[in-house]
């Protein structure tokens, strides 16, 4: 007897994803839907997708959902779960969209401690507008708008969302991991899940930053994407947990 | 007596919203205020904002859902609202929006003012939508139409902005509310409305299509539902236009005063009478041009420089010639100085 261990996630719905090869969105979608076939919460799950690669993502899953206004996710969840207090709602915003456009509503957001959960994509640049420079690039690093390298000088600094958000009180559980190994993607998942659990349990808003390879902008294979962000996106943005005020929740 | 902001909320409640999202601007600010003492006596949902722009896509989130839902906010708040406001028309979420202008533009000043007609009327956001806009004459009208305000969004699926002002908002009159609205059977939206995809497909809701071709075809759905409105909604009030030689035209706190100027001619023995739109979209152009016959002058008086005046003008297709007079900056003309102006055209 033979037996299906590895299947589509009921949660994703059945078309094609419309991201790069080596993209990493597509493996962190899988994350979120295994997340909410295993909880049982696919017929009460909003989901609020963003502006940029992700913005298909309410396609992507098989959940009633919505596109917002670029950056405007979190305040777009917020009318939702104070509409719906029993339905889970959730976002998933790429850095163009979180960090750069949408600062304040994330921010505010969690400092009400709304009872949302956010999936954060980082990968250090504008992906669906053709690799512009986002607040989350690196140092150096050459971008359609900043094709020189991000200087300091005039560019400022790469932002550390999770680093700024862990002082809001309202965020309870925060963490930054990545897919760029099968070890990480259990570690993800694992993160994701209980993201989503902070919810069910009405604890307050919960984040995952989860970072990303984008070969295409890039310009890299995807295997010296990830060889790129093991080496400098990871000393940036080192991965950990950054707040957790619900401990095990099993 | 009540004052208009408050009025207007407590129509709101009445009317069977439950959410409300908003940010605290002058000469608005009793709106919300009175908004976050009332939602929990009716477990409502009240929540002050970070932002205007927060609180539209807040709106827009309660929407979604199929709630009953509203925002108010004055001038520079309205602007900051404008990229929601888009995306709602586009995704077809009833809402409800009260702007109590003031003088503008930029920071202006927080007295009533009629200048940003041009914004409510003509899409002061991208793209080809249409707002239902409402502009009530007194603190009663604006009651009155709230309830219709929740009805036409909830029937069309779109968003319906009610045009105030300073004075409206500021003011204290006596009102007569309604009954509290009995909301089963009338706003079932379950059809399209995010809840959760229970033993359902899922549904999506958006003003989003890649395809040139399917965001067409969702357009000329949207133009359909606005041909429904122009057919059935219009309003307006006339007074006087009987045996009228003259004609003013004005809408909310001028149209008001634009009443008393009409008794002030008429007994100087002066033949004026009063057209004052109520919708200003769609705006009543049939309707006024049949008012307009046999007229000798249009005088369009406003609290701006001259907006409404071009779809007067528009209305009456050159058959009768159109005046103009108009205060900016958030002064409002008394009747005395109308009668002076409407003198210098008979």
């Amino acid at each position: 007897m033979t037996e299906a261990t590895y299947k589509r996630p009921e949660s994703l719905a059945k078309r094609e994803f419309s991201y790069c090869p080596g993209c990493h969105h597509g493996i962190i979608h899988r994350l979120v839907a295994e997340t909410i076939d295993e909880l049982s919460i696919r017929e009460k799950t909003l989901m609020v997708a963003p502006v940029g690669c992700s913005v298909f993502a309410y396609e992507f899953f098989d959940v009633d959902g919505t596109v917002a206004p670029h950056g405007r996710a979190p305040a777009v969840a917020t009318g939702m779960k104070r509409s719906l207090p029993d339905r889970v709602v959730f976002t998933y915003q790429g850095d163009g969209d979180l960090a750069a456009i949408g600062t304040a509503e994330i921010v505010h957001a969690a400092n009400r401690g709304e009872k949302i959960t956010t999936i954060f994509v980082n990968n250090a640049i504008y992906g669906m507008t053709g690799g512009q420079m986002a607040p989350t690039t690196l140092l150096g690093m050459k971008t359609t708008t900043s094709p020189y390298g991000r200087k300091s000088e005039t560019e400022g600094f790469p932002l550390h969302v999770s680093e700024l958000l862990k002082e809001t009180a309202g965020i309870v559980y925060l963490e930054r991991v990545a897919v760029s190994s099968p070890q990480e993607v259990r570690k993800a998942k694992a993160a994701i899940k209980k993201a989503f659990t902070v919810q069910l349990k009405g604890l307050g808003f919960a984040m995952v930053e989860v970072l990303s390879t984008c070969p295409t902008n890039w310009g890299l294979s995807p295997v010296e994407s990830i060889k790129w962000l093991n080496e400098n996106m990871k000393k940036e943005y080192p991965l950990g947990v950054f707040v957790d005020k619900v401990g095990d929740l099993k | 007596m009540v004052k208009g902001n408050e009025a207007m909320a407590e129509a709101a409640v009445r009317a069977g919203c439950r959410l409300y999202f908003g940010y605290p601007i002058t000469p608005q600010s009793e709106f919300t205020e009175y908004m976050a003492r009332r939602m929990p006596q009716i477990e409502g949902v009240f929540l002050q904002s970070e932002s205007e722009v927060a609180a539209v896509n807040m709106v827009y989130g309660a929407a979604c859902t199929g709630n009953r839902v509203m925002t108010s906010t004055s001038s520079p708040g309205f602007s900051l609202m404008q990229e929601g406001v888009s995306y709602i028309a586009g995704a077809m979420l009833p809402t409800v929006f009260v702007n109590v202008v003031r003088g503008g533009p930029g920071l202006g000043d927080i007295q009533p003012a009629q200048s940003d007609y041009f914004q409510a009327t003509k899409g002061g956001a991208h793209g080809d939508y249409h707002l239902i806009v409402l502009a009530p004459g007194s603190i009663q009208e604006s009651v009155d139409l709230m309830e219709d305000a929740f009805r036409m969004a909830d029937e069309y699926r779109m968003p319906v902005l009610i045009l105030a002002d300073g004075m409206l908002g500021q003011m204290m009159e006596p009102v007569e509310f309604p009954e509290f609205v009995k909301l089963e059977g009338i706003n079932d939206h379950s059809a399209w409305a995010l809840r959760g995809a229970t033993g359902r497909e899922a549904n999506k809701v958006t003003s989003f299509d890649i395809d040139p071709v399917n965001l067409e075809k969702m357009n000329m759905f949207i133009q359909e539902i606005y041909k429904r409105v122009k057919a059935r909604e219009v309003r307006y009030e006339a007074i006087g236009l009987e045996d009228a030689e003259y004609m003013l035209v004005g809408y909310g706190t001028m149209g008001r005063i634009l009443g008393s100027v009409v008794k002030l001619a008429r007994s100087k023995g002066i033949k004026v009478g009063l057209f004052r739109p109520i919708t200003l979209w769609p705006f009543p152009y049939a309707e006024l041009k049949k008012a307009a016959e046999g007229v000798k002058t249009i005088l369009t008086v406003e609290m701006s420089m001259g907006q409404m005046v071009e779809d007067v003008r528009l209305a009456v297709e050159g058959s009768v010639p159109v005046q103009f007079y108009g205060r900016t900056g958030g002064m409002v003309p008394t009747p005395d100085e109308v009668l002076a102006e409407l003198l210098k055209h008979v």
